[in-house]
């Protein structure tokens, strides 16, 4: 079977190159694996170039007092406690090291007065805390990771897409795809696979994410068996474009806030005061999100109906410099220069939480053979992230997964047996919308898709709602089984979409059926009907797989935190705790 | 509702042309906008490279009226009115299809490049203004608009023997890095053909990203290279010392 196309076998083979994709890479490629990595866009053009106000690592060159434990505390409350705590303490601890060691690489950070890395706020972090470049931090970021993994032997497959992991009985052992180009299929053969795919905004209508994002990776780890946790926590960042139509939905970095940025709402009030007073700007995103949100809704919004984000009473000159992309973005797009008038910002879904359920120090999702890093991962970062603590991510635990995977190839007996049915079944997954002489374009599902994943499965939830959304998902996933693409196999969007389509229908039908079954509201999940926390789901994390082609749900208890690192929290009120 | 007429180039290697579309001009549009309305409406398998829509990742890059441009972040209503948007791939590279090229050519020369090489038992320390430049360098976000400009490349095809003023910013980053060990003129005279460039500037005009490439960038390079070049004692200094000029 495997000789009618062409073949690719390596050790390890990495399915995404962004920050976690790329450090994997890197680490496995260092244990002395052979890496091939795959990922759909050009090499460094991965979601990670855009992150902006940077990484999140206790450095502690701003403020002496910051430590690990301090950042993994951050962590754990703004995650509302349903956090991994080992991938949280982990996080915490190997962070300074992973951006010390991006240094060495080349990697060229903001300096203090002394000449160490500058840190700067960022909301939920208790010091400052996030080494940056401007507000480029991701570029520099993964610029270095590219450069430096050029130089390590990787072999890399761009413009290439993973449509499905080959199973041999219950162990990973290659992958499906595609060239993006040609349309030609290849298989690769893996002694262990790494998930790095990133997130799933684009089932939503207004993002800060790119095409890229269609939760290939989950739906693939769904697809071979392995279990998702936590989809139901959707980041909306709370500040993104809302204005002109165009860009809407485009990230404005919460360094804005950091830097000092204001929040008012269309009387002029800084609101944030009646929702967070303590904290005011730099709460956590779940509540500016939802307090921008309810100003809009209350009637107290902009003119295109946000709010208002004003940085103009600082310096021009450290405006362009501290925040040089949002100058242009806004200067560019919108006409407005930020050094004399305010932005108008609203919600926009940013992030998924919940990912891969992973093996906290190795990787490992629960199917053999099968590791998962970066956003594509769950666990982390609970029931909500804090700003910077993605690139962080990236990088501890994109190590993690390289040295595991790598680890688990040098002690598999060799390369498994690819099974030509598993191979015919994806060749005709991927052919049938060809075939068909009618059926509808996957263009216009998708935009259905996205309506009803913002209006019924959005920022505030309902059982009400949420039901409708998942007849809706269902009734969408029935018409995307018959779609028709027209034109060649060549570069064809139309049919790379048809197949997106399939997977963010299936990680849809997730993050619905986990928040129905999530009666609270914690972090980024807010139920108008449980409007407040329940303690007893602060011990639980709600669980996906996939049943033929259904998603089924269940819960699984939280595994508990050692009592030295829960005294950290000893001073917290209840609620929280649980 | 007001309309925007473009012309795109649709075809593949064995030819092909421009296309008429017309799409509905919304406030604030920017050519990315239109043709992901043709996407979306017309032509569902139209080819484009984009990821960020934020002038951040140098994916869309292509020639808006015969200029290399971003896609993102060209504003429709910057453009003349009542004229056809023309929308054509970028002549420097060998067509895919549409408006997407092959680029791979890029990967391959950056690949060429001495990597970084950190001096041993240094300190890390260093002051901003150190590092300003460097980090003015390492703001290119790889969109090429600057080597589909560049005539050595454009006009005269010269891939085998210039490596283009993309990858002359990228050493001039890792030379100016007050960390870098590495002295990589031999490479720029004899590899990346620094010689080439006569300074014609085009490819600062066109960087997204203000990139100063040639008076920042390339001209301190070539200096460097000619210090080397013709006065072996400083080179034989540099190459003792790990010192670099200027320093
Ligand atoms: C605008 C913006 C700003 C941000 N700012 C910050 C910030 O300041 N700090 C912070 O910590 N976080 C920030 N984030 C979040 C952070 O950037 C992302 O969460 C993170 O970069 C994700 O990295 P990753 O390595 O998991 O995935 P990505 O970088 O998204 O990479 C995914 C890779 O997987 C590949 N891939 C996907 N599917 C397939 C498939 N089927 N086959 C083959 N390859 C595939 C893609 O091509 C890509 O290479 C920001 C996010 C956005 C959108
Ligand atoms: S200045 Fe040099 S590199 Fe730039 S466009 Fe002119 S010849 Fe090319
Ligand atoms: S130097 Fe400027 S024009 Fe050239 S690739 Fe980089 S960003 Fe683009
Ligand atoms: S889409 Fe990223 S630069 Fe245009």
């Amino acid at each position: 079977m495997s000789e009618r196309y062409e073949s690719h076998d390596v050790d390890v083979l990495v399915i995404g190159a962004g920050g976690a994709g790329l450090r994997a890479a890197i680490e496995a490629s260092a244990q002395g694996a052979r890496v091939g990595v795959v990922c759909k866009s050009l090499l460094g053009k991965a979601h990670t170039v855009m992150a902006e106000g940077g990484v999140a690592a206790a450095l502690a060159h701003v403020d002496p007092s910051d430590s690990w434990k301090v950042h993994f505390k951050d962590t754990m409350l703004g995650g509302k406690m349903l956090n991994n705590w080992r991938m949280a303490q982990l996080h915490a601890q190997e962070a300074p090291d992973r951006v010390r060691e991006l240094e060495r690489w080349g990697a060229v950070f903001d300096r203090t007065r002394d000449g160490r890395i500058l840190q700067r706020n960022f909301g939920g972090h208790s010091s400052p805390r996030l080494a940056h470049v401007g507000d480029r931090t991701g570029l520099e970021m993964i610029r270095t990771l590219q450069d430096f993994g050029v130089h390590q032997g990787l072999e890399v497959y761009m413009e290439c897409t993973v449509t499905k992991l080959l199973k041999q009985d219950s162990r990973v052992v290659g992958a499906f795809a595609y060239w993006r180009e040609t349309g030609r299929f290849v298989l690769f053969r893996a002694k262990s696979v790494v998930l790095a795919t990133g997130g799933i905004g684009k089932a939503y209508t207004i993002t800060s994410n790119s095409w890229e994002y269609t939760g290939d990776g989950h739906a693939l780890a769904l697809g071979a068996g392995a279990e998702l946790i936590d989809m139901e926590f959707v980041q909306f960042h709370p500040t993104g474009m809302v204005w002109p139509p165009g860009v809407q939905g485009l990230l404005v970095t919460e360094a804005v806030r950091g830097e000092g940025g204001l929040l008012r709402n269309a009387t002029g009030e800084r609101f944030m005061e009646r929702y967070d007073p303590k904290r005011m700007e730099l709460s956590t995103r779940d509540m500016v999100a939802r307090a921008i949100y309810t100003e809009v809704k209350e009637g107290r919004g902009s003119p295109h109906g946000g709010a208002f984000l004003d940085i103009s009473h600082k310096p021009p000159e450290m405006v362009k410099k501290k925040l040089p992309s949002m100058y242009h973005q806004f200067m560019e797009f919108a006409n407005i220069d930020i050094t004399k008038s305010p932005m108008e910002v609203g919600p926009t879904v940013h992030y998924i939480m919940g990912g891969v359920r992973v093996d906290a120090d190795t990787g490992a999702a629960t199917v053999p053979g099968l590791f998962a890093a970066g956003e594509a991962s769950g666990g982390m970062h609970g029931a909500n992230r804090l700003g910077g603590n993605s690139l962080s991510d990236l990088l501890v635990f994109g190590r993690r997964a390289g040295a595991g995977s790598a680890a688990y190839a040098a002690k598999a007996p060799g390369h498994g047996v690819v099974d030509p049915a598993q191979v015919a079944a994806a060749e005709r997954e991927l052919l049938e919308p060809f075939e068909r002489a009618s059926g509808p374009d996957p263009y216009s599902i998708h935009r259905r898709l996205q309506q009803s994943m913002h209006s019924l499965v959005g920022i505030f939830r309902t059982e009400q709602d949420l039901m409708k959304g998942i007849e809706e998902i269902v009734k969408l996933q029935a018409e995307a089984n018959a779609v028709r693409v027209e034109g060649s196999r060549a570069f064809n969007p139309g049919w790379h979409l048809a197949h997106d389509l399939r997977n963010m229908l299936t990680i849809s039908e997730a993050i619905a059926r986990c928040a129905l079954q999530r009666r609270e509201s914690r972090g980024a999940h807010a139920r108008l009907d449980y409007p407040n926390l329940n303690p007893e789901l602060g011990d639980v994390n709600s669980v996906a797989t996939l049943d033929g082609e259904a998603v089924r749900v269940s819960q699984s208890p939280l595994p508990r935190m050692p009592d030295e690192l829960r005294a950290l929290f000893a001073t917290e009120p209840a609620g929280v705790q649980s | 509702m007001p309309e925007a007429v473009l012309h795109v180039y649709r075809g593949d290697a064995s030819g092909g042309g421009l296309k008429e579309y017309r799409v509905p001009l919304e406030e604030g549009m920017v050519v990315l906008d239109a043709i992901h309305h043709i996407q979306g409406h017309q032509a569902p398998d139209l080819a484009v490279r984009w990821n960020c829509k934020a002038a951040k990742c140098g994916s869309c890059s292509a020639e808006v009226n015969g200029k290399p441009k971003l896609l993102c972040k060209t504003r429709m209503d910057a453009l003349p009115p009542g004229q056809p948007v023309v929308v054509q791939p970028l002549k420097a590279f060998p067509i895919v299809k549409d408006l997407v090229t092959d680029v791979q050519w890029n990967y391959e020369v950056n690949k060429r490049i001495p990597p970084f090489t950190p001096k041993p038992n240094a300190e890390w320390r260093w002051k901003q203004e150190d590092v300003d430049r460097v980090q003015e360098f390492r703001k290119c976000i790889e969109c090429f608009l600057c080597q589909d400009v560049c005539h050595v490349l454009r006009s005269h095809g010269r891939t085998d023997a210039f490596a283009g003023p993309r990858f002359l910013v990228r050493v001039a980053g890792l030379e100016m890095h007050p960390m870098d060990a590495l002295n990589r003129t031999k490479f720029l005279k004899e590899d990346a053909g620094i010689g080439l460039c006569n300074i014609t500037k085009c490819c600062t005009e066109v960087c997204p990203e203000d990139i100063t490439i040639t008076d920042n960038a390339i001209i301190p390079l070539k200096e460097r290279v000619v210090d080397d070049h013709y006065d072996p004692v400083r080179m034989l200094v540099r190459l003792v010392t790990g010192k670099k000029k200027g320093e």
